[in-house]
């Protein structure tokens, strides 16, 4: 891709790779095509970020990873999904979880009339491990999350948009995985909250060294946080690089962070500077 | 004062017995957010079941016991594999109108196998009145009356247990809250389902068994269904207490209603008085009395 190789000299991130999507294709219902060769790397203990506007992909790319695709009539036609070098995309999604992949899904969903602690607990369901182990390992999350401990007997449908994502990610950490899949955690929140929860993603990441892709569309704040990000246009690649050359390239700052050296652009402008740039990718 | 009480008390008991029913209701509501119109037709073929195989076999009570209640968790089973599993992440109404496929299905089964004639169930219980209980208060109780509240006394504590203190009954309720996100922590929703339709199977069957062996065994066991509707408008979908409590509400105000306002309208209210309160409740709570209410965030 040209406008990849322009963004950086390296064409996929550094280190071990955990996770490898290779050119993969998802169609829905039979006839939706929605992402047209999706490749992507995520390194172990790096956190990946996956960008783009509305219905870019990037959603139903990460469905792809954990196999949720199946109950939404999507389907992955083409391509293959690899983790630690194993083919991942016949797996049902417990068995994707008891190998320490977990999804954390758009819009939180957490269990509304289950209490925050129990929610955290549903997240140990595939783990046969004793109480002793799980009452550790909830600590460890209340350890992450301390606002979590104060609200553990309320409904979490009662809890706040900040505590429900922190009960979505707590609830996947129990499941002890060494991926996960955070989709959109940025949704709905205040920006203080949305700082508040990327910080505690980094902390996760540097001290239990869980890896993470991440969906974001708010471009601006994913790309402090991780090392590596690939944009996602039309259900295709568009673009990759490390999250410092991508802050730094002309075009991510015109189009997704709203920045441009001649003053803000009109849309007008933007769009059909974006059309022809298509064309020539 | 003597008589009130009697009728208040064969109320009560009268209703524990709707409230078997409405169990059944309330699991499946509780773990798939789907309402079985089956289970009616599930506690006719549990019963039926039972009496087929007693009188085709005549092995012990118990044997008997485990071998029906191994043919309704084939039911669960075979229900989840068959009928649910396509249907997962559907809207809950197209779920519904599954179940009333399966109702006839279930129907049909049951009489194609062991019959359609009534049969008589015996369960070694006298429908008697309790002589200790007429001696000294002079009050008529019934024997099988406070056995069957005593089964379901029983059965409530297990299952409420099992919902609230296990992993299991915890990724029952987690499944019930939100299937996409059960699936995306790894809880595998077919087990779930499997499970959830064999223990309301076991409920069926001891529901069939208590009404089978006050009525008799016969299709109209399939109405007693009907009965349960009120008490679950009453007591709440989602609440194995609210299921108890609305039985028991709902029975002893038939009853008396039945005795103290029957005479002044003309008597027969019995019937339709349950009804009449559901649907008068529907307008001051609809989630019922221990229902779980809809959380919205605004």
């Amino acid at each position: 891709m040209t406008a990849s190789a322009a963004a950086s000299p390296a064409t996929s991130p550094q280190g071990e790779v955990l996770l490898a999507v290779n050119n993969i294709e998802v169609i829905y219902d039979h006839v939706i095509l929605v992402l047209k060769g999706v490749s992507l790397a995520l390194p172990r203990g790096r956190i990946v970020a996956l960008l783009g506007g509305n219905g870019a992909g990037k959603t139903t790319t990460l469905k792809a990873v954990s196999n949720l695709l199946a109950s939404e009539r999507g389907e992955v036609t083409k391509g293959s999904i690899e983790f630690k070098g194993e083919r991942i995309d016949r797996l049902n999604p417990s068995e994707l979880v008891k190998r320490g992949v977990v999804q954390v899904m758009e819009g939180r969903h957490c269990f509304q009339h289950l209490t925050v602690e129990e929610n955290l607990l549903t997240g140990a369901f595939t783990r046969s491990a004793s109480r002793g182990e799980i009452k550790a390992d909830l600590e460890r999350v209340y350890a992450f999350f301390p606002r979590l401990k104060v609200r553990r007997a309320s409904q979490s449908g009662y809890t706040s948009g900040g505590e429900q994502q922190m009960t979505a990610i707590g609830r996947a950490l129990m499941a002890r995985p060494t991926t996960i899949l955070l989709d959109e955690p940025s949704m709905g929140l205040a920006p203080q909250v949305v700082e508040e929860i990327f910080e505690i993603v980094r902390d996760l990441n540097a001290r239990e060294g869980v890896s993470f892709l991440l969906a974001e569309q708010n471009t601006m704040v994913a790309l402090r946080y991780a090392d590596y990000g690939y944009i996602l246009e039309n259900g295709r690649i568009v673009m990759d690089g490390d999250a410092e050359s991508l802050r730094s390239n002309q075009d991510v700052k015109e189009f997704y962070l709203g920045l441009s050296s001649a003053g803000r652009k009109s849309f007008r402008d933007a769009k059909h500077y974006r059309r022809r740039k298509r064309w020539l990718a | 004062m003597q008589f009130f009480l009697e009728v208040l008390i064969g109320g009560l008991l009268a209703g524990v017995m709707y409230s078997l029913v409405a169990l059944g209701f309330v699991l499946i509501y509780k773990a798939s957010g789907v309402f079985n119109f089956a289970q009616g037709a599930m506690v006719f073929f549990a019963a039926l079941t039972f009496v087929g195989l007693q009188e085709k076999f005549g092995l012990p009570f118990g044997v008997t016991l485990a071998l029906s209640l191994a043919a309704m968790v084939v039911l669960g089973v075979l229900t989840e594999r068959i009928v649910l599993r396509p249907l997962v992440n559907q809207p809950q109404i197209t779920l519904f109108m599954a179940t009333i496929g399966l109702t006839f299905f279930i129907e049909g089964l049951a009489q194609l196998i062991w019959g359609t004639e009534v049969r008589r169930l015996d369960l070694g219980i006298q429908d008697e009145p309790i002589e200790a209980l007429m001696e000294r208060f002079n009050i008529l109780v019934s024997r099988f009356d406070v056995a069957a509240a005593l089964v379901a006394g029983v059965l409530v504590a297990v299952l409420a247990v099992f919902f609230n203190k296990t992993r299991i009954g915890r990724a029952l309720r987690a499944v019930a809250d939100d299937h996409q996100a059960a699936m995306a922590v790894g809880i595998p929703l077919k087990q779930i389902w499997a499970i959830v339709w064999s223990v309301a199977g076991f409920v069926a069957l001891v529901a069939g068994l208590l009404w089978g062996a006050r009525n008799g065994v016969q299709f109209a066991l399939t109405f007693v269904a009907l009965k349960a509707l009120p008490v679950l408008i009453l007591g709440g979908f989602e609440s194995i207490l609210g299921a108890i409590v609305g039985g028991l509400i709902i029975g002893a105000s038939e009853k008396l209603a039945e005795v103290y306002l029957g005479p002044m309208i003309g008597g027969g209210i019995e019937g339709w008085f349950a009804y009449i309160m559901a649907l008068l409740f529907l307008l001051v709570r609809p989630e019922g009395l221990f229902g779980e209410k809809h959380i919205d965030r605004v």
